[in-house]
């Protein structure tokens, strides 16, 4: 039972940790938390399961497909939920625009989809049923390969750097002649190829069901919050974390109780240091 | 009275409808006043208070379930049940609430949903009480209530009587002082508000208003199951809000009607329903912020006249608080990470004199204003009123101590009127308990009328009591200036602590502020002047400290400062 309950929970923590990093790439470029985040992951499963499953379209040809489509909905959001607002942060109208673009999307593919959770294609099928299937591990490759990739373009591009540099003091970025804008649509599309992943690897274990997005824009939420806004390895940690915590809730005492357990510890935790766990508080507003 | 017209009319018009239509339209009608019944009182904390509360959908089915369950397992009176759906639903709304103190937007946002998440589900599970997903009859009304028409009317009457109950809250202390924390929260905490005590009565009163629709709400589903307590019901309240307009009963009124009626006279719709909230949403966000109520707000269209000037009239300025002694502050330090702003400082300011502050930027000369006025506490020395030690980092208690303030930027509340905007200064001078406001008993009308003539006169005092009904952003610079000396002077306070008030001014509205400045002092208020203006300084000054680098530079009157030579060399010039 303890080998089920790793296997189930880290991948979903991982799957948490994805969604958790997409906020924190949208948040590090634009100051803005966007509820797109969760629905990216949900139609990464969707896509994933129409290009492949419904459609015939080979695996590989797919998952980029799927991820390219992710990548587009991220850049819409910068287009249009995100640009237009960002001239009064401090009024926090993102809040509601990405609100509402995050329930188009949800009620969209609701309709166009299915309301039931639809299966997700087997990708690879070497290992069926225990802990080692392939739906467990899928989701913590794709962590690991994200959250390597991501410290390498951090550390080693230019590009990375610029991201970093914007991240840091936006204004200073700009006045030293960053492409800010360009780099802010790229971020968002970043963030959607993340998010995308985060839901195509998940797919076999999630299925593609439209609900999944708000449960992702929660859940995904949850390691942001705990470990801190803009921090990665926060999120990470606090997926993993997340994930093995629910899922030892949910074989121990049931699954309503797991989820008022999960949620009171998000209450408790942000209520005592409303800057996370690993984050520094901010002061200074007079 | 007249405010109350349009809300008679809408009503009166509504109440009539049996007459002229079938048992169809009885259905959607009441569905209409039941929600109203919610969202009237989520305006107050999401358009008022700018709280993102977007899971009200589990107060609802908080209330739903309690009646229901209350009338089928216990056998209570259905009006009975609707009351104890009430309690429950305030209780569980200042528990949905009371993270808005620590938790900003997004944050807050993501708990309520997460709180409307884990309603349902535990609606789903706790099968003895609910019914689980089998469902539970809801609360059945007596004769004639019972019939179609019978519910609207009676639903409708409950509408209307939340209608009237929020826009009391609306319309007093209470109400304004939610907008301040919209809008100007830095400002809120100056003039006294306590943001904990506030938002916790209002979340109180929109729980109890959501725990009786849900009540509502299943009798008129009959029978009810957690699929009707849907997240697009939630979002559906929300957007009514926004799309009515923030700070407006009106606006959410219509909006909660358009929006329960869309999928009734759009049919083939009714699927895309909440995909056309959110592209709704979407678009007012991005292309009318104001909503419906910025449709509906003809007087604030009208031009404002061109070439207007600031005529204060210091001559009106009369009482003012007692002191409670001098304001003194001994050997401050206050250091931000590695730089030491105030590097310990001695200060005195006493009553009836104009104590100028002033030094290089980054001096520390509004760090030391922040330290009176308790925004920051400082790590070493104290600030006194008298003999009494000023409570660090409680920026809320200044105003019951007689200190009033004004910013280096306006703190304006933008949306609301001018007048609104001064009479937030004497929010704590308020008497009638919230309970009193909620039914408008005496008390509150008396405050009302006192806090309105109040704000008036310290308007005419400044001289902008001809723009009093105007919206506050829509005035100049200078004008916002002179504003915010009507919203500390409402208070009557022993002190008034300037940041830089004369910036941004001309030398003639210079001239004016430092007489109405100078009638200020001589009528033994104590001011703190922090300013850059040289000439101002030196004209009205009773007594000038000069900051550099955190330290006293040198401190005397305005005539052995004038001749100091380091203050020369180091900041005047000359």
């Amino acid at each position: 039972m303890l080998a089920a309950i790793l296997a189930a929970g880290i991948a979903v923590g991982a799957t948490y940790a994805l969604i958790g990093i997409t906020y924190n790439l949208m948040f590090s470029a634009s100051r803005v938390m966007s509820f797109t985040a969760g629905q990216l992951g949900m139609v990464g499963g969707v896509l994933g399961a129409l290009f492949i499953g419904r459609m015939g379209i080979p695996i590989i040809p797919g998952f980029v497909l799927a991820l390219a489509g992710c990548a587009a909905i991220g850049v819409v959001t910068e287009f249009i939920a995100v640009r237009p607002v960002l001239k009064a942060l401090d009024q926090h109208l993102y809040v509601l625009s990405t609100l509402g673009l995050a329930l188009m999307i949800q009620q969209f593919t609701a309709i166009e989809w299915s309301t039931e959770p639809q299966p997700f294609p087997r990708l690879i099928g070497v290992v069926s049923g225990g802990p080692f299937d392939e739906k467990f591990w899928l989701p913590v490759v794709a962590c690991a390969i994200t959250v390597a990739g991501l410290e390498y373009l951090y550390r080693r591009t230019l590009v990375g750097r610029a991201f970093l540099a914007i991240a840091e003091d936006n204004f200073a970025a700009r006045a030293l002649g960053l492409p800010e804008r360009n780099l802010r649509v790229a971020s968002y599309a970043l963030a959607g190829v993340v998010g995308g992943l985060a839901g195509f690897a998940s797919g076999e274990l999630l299925l593609a069901f439209f609900a999944n997005g708000a449960m992702l824009n929660f859940l995904g939420f949850v390691p942001v919050a705990l470990g801190g806004l803009g921090n990665n390895r926060g999120a990470l940690i606090g997926g993993l974390a997340l994930g093995i915590f629910q899922q030892a809730a949910n074989f121990i005492v049931g699954g309503v109780f797991a989820s008022v357990a999960v949620f009171t510890v998000f209450i408790l935790v942000l209520l005592l240091r409303p800057q996370g766990l690993f984050g520094a508080p901010v002061a200074r507003r007079v | 009275m007249q405010r109350s017209l349009p809300y008679v009319a809408l009503f009166g018009a509504a109440a009539l409808l049996p007459f002229f239509s079938n048992d169809y339209w009885a259905v959607i009608g009441a569905r209409a006043a039941v929600y109203w019944v919610l969202v009237g009182g989520l305006n107050l904390v999401v358009g008022f208070g700018g709280q993102l509360a977007i899971g009200y959908v589990a107060l609802l089915t908080l209330g739903a379930y309690t009646a229901s369950a209350m009338v089928a397992r216990f056998g209570l009176d259905p009006f009975l049940a609707y009351g104890m759906a009430g309690v429950v639903g305030a209780g569980a709304g200042v528990i949905v609430g009371l993270p808005a103190l620590r938790l900003r937007t997004f944050y807050f946002a993501m708990t309520t949903l997460g709180f409307a998440t884990i309603v349902t589900q535990i609606a789903l599970a706790w099968q003895s009480v609910t019914g689980g997903g089998i469902g539970i009859a809801g609360p059945e009304l007596p004769q004639p209530l019972d019939s179609p028409w019978g519910f609207y009317l009676f639903a409708l009457a409950l509408a209307a009587l939340v209608t009237w109950l929020s826009s009391n809250v609306a319309h007093s202390r209470f109400g304004r002082s939610l907008v301040a924390i919209r809008d100007a929260e830095v400002a809120a905490e100056a003039v006294g508000i306590a943001k904990p005590r506030l938002l916790s009565t209002v979340f109180l009163f929109s729980g109890a208003c959501a725990g009786v629709a849900g009540g509502l709400f299943a009798t008129l589903q009959t029978y009810i199951t957690p699929d009707a307590f849907s997240f697009d019901l939630s979002v559906t309240f929300f957007i009514a809000i926004l799309v009515g307009g923030r700070g407006s009963i009106m606006g959410p009124l219509i909006g909660n009607v358009l929006l329960t009626l869309l999928p009734e006279v759009a049919a083939p719709l009714v699927a895309w329903s909440t995909f056309l909230y959110a592209a709704l949403l979407l678009a007012i966000v991005l292309a009318m912020p104001g909503g419906i109520a910025a449709l509906l707000d003809f007087r604030n269209r009208r031009p404002l006249a061109a070439n207007r000037s600031i005529v204060p009239r210091p001559e009106r300025i009369s009482g003012h608080g007692t002191a409670r002694g001098d304001i003194v502050l001994k050997n401050v330090v206050l250091a931000f990470g590695g730089v030491r702003a105030i590097d310990g400082l001695d200060m005195t300011i006493r009553p009836g004199e104009v104590h100028g502050l002033i030094g290089p930027n980054g001096s520390g000369k509004t760090t030391t204003l922040n330290v009176i006025s308790g925004y920051y506490a400082p790590q070493q020395g104290e600030a006194f009123l008298g003999t009494v030690a000023l409570p660090h980092g409680n920026p809320q208690t200044r105003a019951a101590l007689g200190i009033a303030r004004t910013f280096q930027t306006p703190r304006l509340i933008g949306e609301a009127s001018v007048l609104d905007n001064v009479t937030i200064g004497a929010t704590i001078a308020g008497t009638a308990g919230f309970l009193e406001t909620v039914f408008c008993l005496p008390r509150h009308r008396a405050d009302e009328k006192r806090l309105a003539a109040r704000a008036m006169d310290a308007l005419a005092t400044v001289g902008l009591d001809a723009l009093a009904d105007v919206r506050a952003d829509r005035l100049q610079h200078s004008e916002l200036r002179f504003m915010e000396i009507a919203r500390a002077l409402i208070l009557n306070p022993a002190f008034i602590l300037l940041d830089e008030p004369a910036a941004g001014l001309s030398s003639e509205e210079i001239a004016r502020l430092g007489a109405l400045i100078g009638a200020m002092a001589k009528q033994g208020i104590g001011i703190l002047l922090v300013e850059h203006h040289a000439d101002l300084i030196f004209d009205i000054c009773d007594h000038v400290t000069v900051l550099n680098l955190g330290r006293e530079l040198a401190s005397g009157t305005p005539a052995e400062i004038r001749a100091h030579k380091e203050v020369v060399s180091a900041y005047l010039g000359g």
